[in-house]
């Protein structure tokens, strides 16, 4: 490779469309995903279900079924991932991405000791002699607050609670190193209590190793906590993307806004609450004009004849064709 | 396994074995004459001399319970009385056909082990053609009973291709196997396509399963995965099945010792209830009932041994 | 008297699929309606005499005569077909009524009262399900004589396990929903809830279990008849009648065998479609 490693950033999902065959006929489930992590920096994809954000996330693995039919790119470190033959994918998955899914109870083996999980990615995939990744995965299970190491690696997953569960997870996904975490909605299976110790986990973790982070959540306050930028996905498409510290008050999709309008607020507890009208459509159900014109309050005759592209605002991008906007920002920006 | 699912376990074992032998032993009550006549055979009309000198060897003018201790425990100590259609022990009876039968099952039960998982495993592993081809052939081999595969396999490999001899059980080990190769086919198809779809069902369970993505998510090589995830979780579906299979090959030897011809325990028992000789039937109808309890309990117990999950759900449902 | 809550008026039912039933499940429905058809009037419709021998015409070929050839006695192979209709599929009708009826009641009363009665019930049946069918059969068939009584019997307490297990969960799930305790507060008379609601809300189940058994206990008939302790000579019983042709196989003569084993087959995987199908349509579950 002769261009510079920093030219490109760790991760580029530029323009990603997703088919798979539903009932038998191929069906669009993701229209166009656009995600940027550079390297080290924390991005929040959030959405619905529905919405494609875990398609994608399964995308950037290649873990997709070998049905599915992928257009534009999906690049980490400049190498376009749908472009990996299986040896490659294999060694890229085994030390350059880990993943910490939703429901842990479900992704890890039942009938398997959770030592043999936690260092069976480095025993198989990377060759590590199993003494040396006993010693690195108990170290990693301290620091993940999992203080009694020995007896829990001898342990089966039902007798850990599903809090535990996660922490081994996400201790089987730092112990490879990898240079990219991707983080499935990993606190949605969690009580609350357990879901801010699991955080606190990531977070910690990603400071000390310097990782970059594309965290899955339908959550957007806690999108906004824990990552620099938020990335919204509405039925098989981004529509903004912007700065996590700008997000309640500069955000300019009317879905985002509704989307911070209908969860109660730590800034503004006396605001009312509003549930968005109508329900949640999947990428497959999308309109021809924008998918959220049947549900937006805002919605005019273009909206449903054309389907708006991403365009940008300052440092943020919204696919709409009434953006909101500031009216200090706009005055700032044409100044 | 828990203490208690253990004693559950063997003790419905026993249970089951008492009953089925009081049942095996009241049975003879039921017929509308002299339990007597069953025993020297009761189709002819036998020397009242002779009927009274069965009456006190097998205690049948002593109250029903007595009578049925004695001979359970003569039964427990091998001795399983006199047979006076064969004109020959039933023990000396018995031990001349046991290996044929032994012989038989053990080779169906090879042919079911091997063939119901390869198939299975080969089906859901490949998908496609491979796996709707296997379903239809499995679903169709089940649907055959052991008798007319029987019919069909005699004229198809006997007659119009003359590759196995049919009749009798063979001298020596190459001999024997080609003696017994058309009946334990006959027999283990039914069972083949049973264990097959279920270990087929199983793999393609844990293929889907999140585990196994998390596994590939790794980069764990997908031999691997295959191995460690995949079949090692769905073995236990395929050794509780197997177990099955094989106890139920059990069950129906007789038919196919009867329809080749081959000797055994199952064509000595039908041969001596349609001469009804009863003390014949009785002992080997009990034989192949703790058989069949002790195979079965004995892969539950295995199998909640291998897996603590299966005992707690078994408990819960009773 | 007050008037019922409107939750109690209708009874829950089963979620059921509405539509059309598919047409595999419709061919097999055809075959079995044929079948049975032929079971109830097969002596008339049969061409020839089912046990008129033609020692001229043995081991014949098919023929504008005999369409399917004849037996090794001369006897037309088509028309002992349709007159055994009759003797092989009454006795799995009788094994599937009696065992249907009689586990029913059980699994009710087992659901009903609960307690030691249900284990009682569940202990005996796990007893008598360590107990094969065939192997009783050979028991039942000593005792009796061959003959169709001893796998009638025999079979009856065998298939018992299968129908009352399954009636049995169904039963204790419909007793404890809330309609059944509001009946009781009520007053309404336990034998008017199970006749009126229980009963028929656990037909449907009962019904498709009973279609699938019947094609096993007619497996299981036909083959204790193939080893000589059912239906007796000259019966025309396809289980008999494969056991009958079996000598001709070895001189390259398979029809008798062939044919009659076919008979039992498309009816045994008539009857497990026709259940299976069933169960999609009324239970809503591919059992």
């Amino acid at each position: 490779m002769t261009e510079p490693q920093n030219a490109s950033p760790l991760l580029h999902i530029d323009g990603l469309r997703i088919d798979l065959p539903l009932d038998g006929a191929p069906r669009t489930v993701v229209h166009r995903a656009d995600v940027t992590i550079p390297e080290g920096r924390a991005v929040a994809l959030v959405g619905e279900s529905g919405s494609g954000k875990s398609l994608t996330a399964r995308c950037v693995m290649g873990l997709l079924p070998g049905s599915a039919r992928i257009h534009g790119d999906v690049r980490f470190a400049g190498e376009s991932v749908p472009g990996m033959n299986a040896e490659r994918l294999r060694a890229f998955r085994a030390a350059e991405v880990a993943m910490v899914f939703q429901d842990p109870r479900a992704h890890i083996n039942p009938a398997r000791s959770i030592g043999d999980f936690l260092i069976e990615g480095l025993t198989t995939a990377r060759r590590v002699p199993s003494g040396e990744a006993v010693k690195k995965v108990t170290g990693i299970l301290r620091e993940v607050g999992i203080p009694d190491a020995d007896r829990r690696m001898r342990q089966r997953p039902h007798e850990l609670s599903g809090g535990l569960l996660q922490r081994v997870m996400i201790a089987a996904a730092l112990a490879v190193e990898p240079r990219l975490l991707l983080a499935d909605e990993p606190t949605t299976a969690l009580d609350v209590t357990t879901q801010e110790e699991v955080m606190a986990i990531i977070g910690e973790a990603r400071e000390a190793r310097g990782l970059a982070l594309l965290f899955i959540t339908h959550d957007l306050e806690l999108a906004a906590a824990v990552s620099d930028r938020v990335v919204v996905m509405y039925a098989g498409s981004t529509v903004e993307e912007l700065p996590a510290a700008r997000l309640r008050a500069h955000a300019a999709h009317p879905y985002t806004r509704a989307l911070l309008a209908s969860r109660p607020s730590v800034f503004d507890e006396a605001a009312e609450l509003r549930s968005i009208p109508g329900r949640p459509l999947s990428g497959f159900e999308a309109p021809e004009g924008c998918a959220f014109s049947d549900r937006c309050t805002h919605v005019q005759d273009v909206c449903r004849s054309e389907r708006p592209q991403p365009s940008p605002h300052g440092d943020a991008f919204a696919a709409c064709h009434f953006p909101y906007v500031l009216a200090s920002e706009e005055t700032a920006d044409h100044a | 396994m828990s203490l208690r699912f253990l004693s559950v376990r063997l003790g419905m074992l026993v249970l089951t074995v008492l009953v089925s032998s009081l049942a095996i032993y009241g049975a003879m009550f039921l017929t509308p004459g002299d339990p007597a006549t069953l025993l020297v055979g009761g189709s002819r009309n036998p020397d009242p001399a002779v009927l009274a000198q069965i009456r006190s060897d097998y205690h049948l003018d002593d109250p029903f319970l007595a009578g049925y201790w004695h001979w359970l425990s003569n039964f427990l100590q091998g001795d399983f009385g006199q047979s006076l259609v064969y004109r020959d022990s039933v023990t000396g009876l018995i031990g001349d056909r046991a290996g044929d039968t032994v012989a038989l099952v053990a080779y169906a039960a090879v042919l079911v082990l091997a063939g119901g998982m390869l198939i299975g495993t080969v089906a859901a592993l490949r998908g496609g053609r491979t796996e709707a081809l296997a379903t239809t052939l499995t679903a169709g081999a089940m649907a055959v009973p052991t008798f007319v595969m029987a019919v069909l396999l005699i004229w198809l490999f006997a007659v119009r291709l003359p590759w196995f001899p049919v009749y009798g059980s063979g001298e020596g080990f190459t001999d024997t196997l080609a003696h017994l190769t058309l009946p334990a086919v006959a027999l283990a198809l039914s069972w083949i396509g049973y264990v097959a779809q279920v270990t087929r069902t199983a793999v393609r369970g844990e293929l889907r399963s999140e585990h196994v993505e998390t596994a590939r998510s790794r980069g764990v090589p997908e031999r691997v995965v295959i191995r460690r995830h995949v079949l090692h979780n769905a073995s236990g579906a395929m050794f509780a099945v197997s177990g099955v299979g094989i106890a139920g090959l059990i069950a129906t030897a007789a038919v196919a010792e009867q329809a080749f011809g081959t000797g055994g325990l199952g064509a000595l028992m039908i041969e001596a209830a349609s001469k009804q000789d009863m003390a014949v039937v009785q002992a080997v109808s009990l034989i192949f009932v703790i058989v069949f309890v002790v195979i079965n309990t004995g892969v539950d117990l295995i199998s909640a041994a291998v897996d603590p999950r299966i005992a707690a759900q078994k408990g819960a449902i009773r | 008297m007050t008037t019922m809550p409107a939750a109690l008026s209708t009874r829950p039912r089963a979620k059921r699929r509405t539509g059309r039933i598919d047409p595999l499940t419709l061919v097999a429905g055809g075959v079995v309606a044929l079948f049975v058809l032929l079971a109830l009037l097969g002596p008339l419709l049969a061409p020839h005499d089912p046990n008129a021998v033609d020692p001229l015409n043995v081991n014949a070929g098919p023929s504008g005569a005999h369409w399917l050839g004849t037996d090794d006695t001369g006897r037309d192979l088509l028309s002992r077909l349709i007159a055994g209709a009759r003797a092989t599929l009454a006795a799995p009708a009788a094994v599937i009524a009696v065992s249907t009826a009689l586990g029913t009641l059980l699994a009710l009363t087992a659901a009903w009262f609960g307690g030691w009665l249900d284990r009682f019930v569940s202990g005996a049946l796990d007893v008598v399900f360590g107990f094969p069918g065939l192997i009783l059969a050979v028991l039942v068939a000593a005792v009796f004589g061959a003959g169709l009584t001893a796998p009638i019997v025999a079979l009856s307490i065998a298939y018992l396990p299968l129908i009352t297990r399954v009636v049995r969960s169904a039963a204790i799930k419909e007793r404890h929903l809330p309609y059944v305790a509001a009946l009781q507060l009520l007053g309404a008379p336990t034998a008017r809830i199970w006749l009126r609601h229980l009963l028929p809300n656990l037909l449907p189940l009962v019904l498709v279990q009973a279609t699938i058994g019947f094609g096993y206990a007619l497996l299981d008939v036909a083959a204790i008849s193939f080893l000589g302790l059912g239906s007796q000579p000259p019966d025309p019983e396809w289980g008999l009648m494969v056991a009958n042709g079996a000598p001709s196989i070895l001189a390259g003569q398979p029809q008798q065998s062939l044919y009659a084993g076919i008979a039992i087959l498309v009816v045994v995987v008539a009857f497990n479609l026709l259940g299976t199908g069933l169960s999609r349509r009324l239970l809503g579950e591919s059992a």
